[in-house]
């Protein structure tokens, strides 16, 4: 009885979470998959993180868009160039397009730096 | 039968000797990066590590469940479905190192092959759960575990059916509800795969003991419920910080703090376990098992600590989560597979390893590497905590700098662990290759003896 109680409550907190409507961004949800994609293919998530979660070898880039001044040129030249920690990526112009669509799209979901975050007494974040 | 699944434990073994090279390696390149670049980048070597780590996780956890069950309910499974499931697991390995070493990637973090080699994994997954099946029907009153088996192995198929949603165009465009059902996959899986672990070690407990009271009594009952709250919710403490839907954020802080109560039992249970762990101690498999209560003491209160949202603002994007996967991964999961791995050998086998003194002390050397691995890694996260919470924030250039001792003695401690644990995998293969060709010897001497 307990199991299909448990059972059924994580049946609903999932659909939940499935359903869960965002506000759409005003990057093309094409350009955000296709960018998703690239930054999956050369696994980016190896080294970096977005709101934290990835690897630590790199920065932090959820925010990396806004960090430039939204200059898509200083980020393109940095993938191309990369330094003595990252590889240089030889992006065609289609995929280096989707990828500084899908970064600043991600600029746009919130503020990934923790200081902006106010702690309650309960121990809870808002 | 046992003929399958030695060779099913050898194949978990080489996977764990995969991953302890290309962990060695990863952290080299992490310590000192671009050494390696112009050979095997970090970008390659991470996701070989973690999914080789991964694989010695899921194939050995599967081959003890399926052992476990063979002993229990004798001559019940399916020898033909055991080989198609071992079968698929080989072609899904080879598919995804060679997605690897090709650079075809495109999965998502721990899982970033390329996806269509999710296919033989589910697969084979769902083969194993056919031939639990067959296993246990007409069982009633099941222990503990074998309720632990069942919840793993149907809670493992679905999370990893849902880690592959992103893949639908209606996942495909969002970005804070796809990173939110990622997190939950990554947090539901984890909680999937140690039902199976920790089955196996109430499992082992109750064979050790001989009286077979572990996995009935109404205590077992109540954690494993507990634990499958925690797999099924907690999950949430890995998103305090993105901007999801705010009751994420608080089923996950209160559930996560039901987590208290299991501190609490190991606090309040610590007398009997040392009365129990002398009982025992000579027994060179329940060191293992030993080894594993105290990783799971120090995780489980890093754990609970992490899971308040105050702390983790401190601790989450830092190395303190990594210190934690690595923790568990290998001083809780590794720990119990091993030992199941010595304690499933015929006693003759047992004996042979109890007589020689190196694998005790590596045994001892191996818990002090993986202390000091652990600390340095914490230690570091500790660091970067400050730094990202500071107001006066240095470059992430300078900071890395400033943590290139902790990386340096995480490195070191990581190649020593690598040839601890290696030299006990190599051992552990020719053991079982033995057992493979020996089998039939082996039980008529087993055999005799008795008689």
């Amino acid at each position: 009885m307990v199991f299909y109680c448990l059972c059924a409550g994580f049946i609903l907190y999932t659909y939940k979470l499935w359903t869960h409507e965002e506000k759409p961004s005003f990057v093309s949800p094409q350009l955000i998959a296709d960018g998703k994609l690239v930054w999956q293919k050369h696994n980016c998530q190896s080294c970096h993180q977005f709101y934290g979660l990835g690897g630590y070898l790199g920065p932090d880039l959820t925010n990396e868009f806004e960090r430039w001044d939204n200059n898509a040129q200083v980020i393109e030249a940095f993938i191309r160039s990369g330094n003595n920690r990252m590889p240089s990526y030889n992006l065609t112009q289609d995929e280096m397009k989707a990828l500084l669509g899908f970064l600043e799209a991600m600029n746009t979901t919130g503020n990934a730096d923790p200081r902006h975050f106010a702690i309650r007494k309960d121990g809870m974040i808002e | 039968m046992n003929k399958v699944l030695c060779i099913m434990i050898a194949v978990a073994l080489l996977m764990l000797l995969s991953a302890l090279t290309f962990g060695s390696l990863a952290g080299l390149e992490y310590a000192f990066p671009g050494q390696l670049r112009q050979f095997i980048g970090f970008e390659t070597l991470r996701p070989l590590h973690v999914s080789s780590a991964l694989f010695w996780i899921l194939i050995a956890a599967s081959a003890c469940v399926l052992w476990s069950l063979n002993e229990l309910r004798p001559n019940r499974l399916s020898k033909e479905l055991t080989i198609v499931q071992l079968v698929l697991w080989i072609v899904a390995l080879c598919g995804v190192f060679y997605s690897y070493f090709s650079g075809r990637f495109g999965g998502r973090e721990y899982w970033e092959f390329d996806p269509v080699w999710a296919g033989p994994i589910a697969l084979a997954w769902l083969i194993m759960l056919i031939n639990f099946v067959l296993a246990v029907r007409k069982w009633r009153h099941w222990p503990v575990y074998v309720w632990m088996w069942m919840t793993g192995m149907v809670f493992f198929l679905f999370i990893f059916a849902e880690n592959q949603l992103w893949q639908l165009p209606y996942f495909k465009d969002k970005l804070i509800s796809d990173m939110t059902i990622q997190w939950k996959v990554n947090g539901s899986i984890v909680g999937a795969w140690n039902q199976l672990l920790y089955g196996t070690a109430f499992y082992l407990m109750d064979r050790m003991d001989g009286k077979g009271k572990v996995g009935s009594s109404n205590m077992a009952f109540v954690m494993y419920f507990l634990g499958l709250f925690n797999l099924m919710f907690n999950w949430g403490h890995h998103v305090y910080t993105l901007p999801t839907a705010p009751y994420v954020r608080y089923i996950g802080y209160l559930v996560s703090m039901t987590e208290w109560v299991f501190f609490v039992r190991i606090l309040y249970k610590w007398k009997s376990s040392w009365v129990e762990a002398k009982e025992h101690y000579n027994h060179f498999s329940y060191r293992f098992l030993l080894a594993s209560n105290l990783w799971v003491f120090l995780n489980m209160g890093q754990a609970i600590l992490m899971s308040i949202p105050a702390i983790n603002l401190y601790t989450h994007g830092t190395h303190i989560t990594v210190a934690h996967a690595m923790g568990t991964t290998i001083g809780i999961n590794t720990m119990i597979l091993l030992a199941a791995c010595f304690e499933f050998l015929p006693m003759a086998y047992q004996s042979g390893v109890e007589r020689k003194k190196w694998p005790k002390i590596m045994f001892h050397v191996g818990q002090v590497a993986l202390l000091v691995f652990w600390l340095s890694l914490n230690l570091a996260g500790y660091l970067k905590g400050v730094w990202q919470m500071s107001e006066q924030q240095s470059s992430f250039r300078i900071m890395m700098q400033q943590l290139q001792i902790y990386f340096d003695v995480f490195a070191s401690a990581g190649i020593v662990l690598f040839i601890v644990l290696g030299m006990m995998a190599i051992w552990l293969i020719k053991l079982w290759l033995k057992f493979y060709k020996n089998q039939n010897g082996i039980k008529k001497s087993i055999e005799r003896k008795l008689v």
